[in-house]
């Protein structure tokens, strides 16, 4: 199923998530990231995938009464970084994350980018101009804003605003990337701009992204995840869950008879 | 009701152009008769329904116009009456035993020695509470309990407050009938208008905003201090203005803790010509303020100390008038940048 030569980046093992409320979110979760591969979650709307998402940055911590059980083992170091004792700021530095909503501060372009640097303390200007720099270029959108750095984010279309969002999660250097629904917020083209930068940013880190959109999922990634109910019903190759699914529901949500 | 006729009505037009083309049967010329009758009713009822709408923006003009004329009239009535005083020399003499003399020169030092201290005050504590309450205090009964007092410590009598200082700040703590004690009285006076809109204006920060700026591994106090803190001053900003207009105005918690009536000297002034140029002698020192003032002379029989009363309330109108559209223009320029 999966390449064994290609390493694994982070793993979830037997992950279960519950929310305040005591819904239990996720179910047993067993799943690899491979590193330098991209990973897609699909899946009908309220299966968890969202959720299982937002446990890699440990985005669920900012809620009172959410519980984690089980792991999500991070490489090289093996650190479950689920563990009470690892700080979930030390995750987020590790782990970044583009949201579905385009969301940059009501700052300049300049200082969206340059806030993960802020925030780990860098004072030095010619290295946050040149680490700004690179995550715009990185990012794509460096010939649009290079002349008007200074001006605000919201100057920028909703497409360009994604692509700062993404420049402003790249100016960290994280090792593991994730995009709940990047592009639902986007037009075709903008979606097509940013699913590019995507298959580029591979050869720099692991990506993992929810989508609604199968047709992206089938597009731009190496792995797929069908997730149904909490649960994860089927994971491997995009190629053969989107051909050769093993599961009967996998075929079903794919070929559109549910979802 | 409205949608179902509508949709007949545009299905029923459309037949109407095909059969002006063709002879009409008389079917058709009777389905037409019932469709214009309909019609007619249709018609009927949207222009009843509209009847409402120009009712209530009657009602509501009438309502609008009431509050408004009122205080113009207020407003022209006390400008009328107290134009004689309207020259510098009403802002620079003390009070005097001549209604002609009388200035406000000590009321209106008072008032802004007295704001000063609200400010200092009832600022740092109303932010750091509604900031605290907000972002740190964990969400329960207690947490609950305390929202529900803060609301009501708005909706408390001044006069309460006035006896409050008394006990405390000028028995209990022996600050004495000073500048110290009014300011610090109007401070907690106006503290719940400052921790109810610093909470608001908290709140209207998205929820993604948030999360983008823990997401790039932010510590709370980071994100307090580059996003919430920036993103909410505006809201903060206008709280604070609009609380300050309202302690501006306030007389009897003033009264209470024992204001002067009459008072022909100055404070000491809070900057000297020598070094460290600053002193804090004027904290303890007596005081009038603008509305006190204003009350003396109002209870004077003389009808000439009128006049200057007029003269005093159409002052304070106008700086409140004046703060408040300070607040107004503020929040616009804040928010300009600001889109969600």
């Amino acid at each position: 199923m999966a390449n064994v030569t290609t390493p694994i980046k982070a793993e979830s093992r037997d992950l279960n998530f519950f929310y305040s409320n005591g819904m239990q979110a996720l179910k047993s979760v067993n799943m690899p990231l491979y590193e330098n591969k991209i990973t897609a979650l699909i899946g009908p709307s309220g299966c968890g995938k969202s959720t299982f998402l937002r446990c890699f940055n440990r985005m669920h911590d900012l809620y009172p009464g959410n519980k984690y059980q089980g792991q999500i083992i991070m490489q090289p170091d093996n650190t479950n970084i689920l563990e009470p004792g690892v700080d979930p700021i030390e995750v987020r530095m590790r782990i970044s994350m583009v949201f579905q909503k385009p969301n940059p501060f009501p700052k300049s372009i300049y200082e969206n980018v340059a806030y993960g640097l802020r925030v780990r303390g860098e004072k030095n200007k010619r290295i946050v101009d040149d680490k700004v720099e690179e995550a715009l270029k990185g990012a794509a959108i460096w010939n649009e804003t290079k002349d008007r750095l200074h001006d605000l984010a919201f100057n920028l279309s909703g497409g360009q605003q994604q692509r700062l969002c993404i420049a402003r999660a790249l100016a960290t250097d994280p090792e593991i990337m994730l995009f709940d629904e990047p592009t639902s917020a986007l037009d075709p083209i903008a979606t097509a701009n940013i699913e590019e930068l995507m298959s580029e940013l591979r050869n720099k880190l692991t990506i993992l992204v929810v989508t609604h959109n199968m047709q992206q999922a089938a597009r731009v990634s190496d792995y797929t995840a069908y997730m149904y109910l909490g649960e994860l019903i089927e994971y491997g190759d995009t190629d053969m869950i989107f051909t050769r699914p093993t599961r009967k529901e996998t075929e079903d949500y794919i070929t559109g008879k549910f979802g | 009701m409205h949608v179902k006729n509508s949709a007949r009505i545009t299905k029923v037009n459309a037949k109407q152009n095909e059969i002006s083309h063709h002879p009409m049967t008389e079917l058709a010329k009777k389905s037409q008769a019932s469709v214009l009758e309909n019609l007619d009713s249709v018609r009927a009822m949207i222009k009843r329904h509209k009847r409402n709408d120009i009712l209530f923006s009657i009602i509501g003009l009438i309502a609008l116009m009431i509050g408004l004329l009122t205080l113009c009239t207020l407003f022209i009535d006390l400008v009328m009456d107290g134009y004689p005083r309207f020259n510098m020399d009403f802002l620079s003499n003390f009070p005097s035993r001549r209604a002609a003399k009388a200035g406000l020169l000590s009321a209106w030092v008072g008032s802004l020695l007295v704001m000063t201290v609200t400010f200092l005050t009832a600022v740092p504590m109303g932010v750091a509470a509604g900031l605290y309450l907000e972002e740190y205090a964990k969400k329960g009964w207690f947490s609950d309990l305390i929202e529900i007092n803060v609301s009501n410590l708005a909706g408390v009598p001044s006069i309460v407050y006035g006896l409050l200082a008394l006990g405390l700040f000028v028995y209990g703590l022996g600050l004495g009938q000073s500048i110290l004690t009014a300011g610090l009285t109007l401070g907690l006076l106006i503290l719940p208008i400052v921790i109810v809109s610093t909470r608001e204006s908290i709140r209207a920060i998205p929820i993604a905003i948030r999360e983008a700026a823990y997401a790039v591994g932010a510590t709370k106090w980071q994100v307090v201090k580059d996003h919430v803190l920036k993103y909410s001053q505006g809201g903060i900003l206008t709280g604070v203005i609009i609380g300050m207009a309202r302690a501006l105005g306030e007389t009897a918690p003033v009264i209470t803790i024992g204001a002067l009536t009459f008072i022909a000297f100055l404070p000491p002034s809070p900057l000297t010509e020598a070094a460290p140029f600053i002193n804090f002698d004027w904290l303890t020192s007596g005081f009038t303020v603008l509305p006190i003032q204003m009350f003396n002379w109002l209870s004077r029989p003389d009808h000439a100390f009128h006049i200057n009363a007029a003269a005093t309330g159409a002052i304070i109108i106008v700086v409140t008038l004046l703060m408040n559209g300070t607040a107004i223009y503020l929040r616009y320029q804040i928010r300009k940048n600001i889109k969600w």
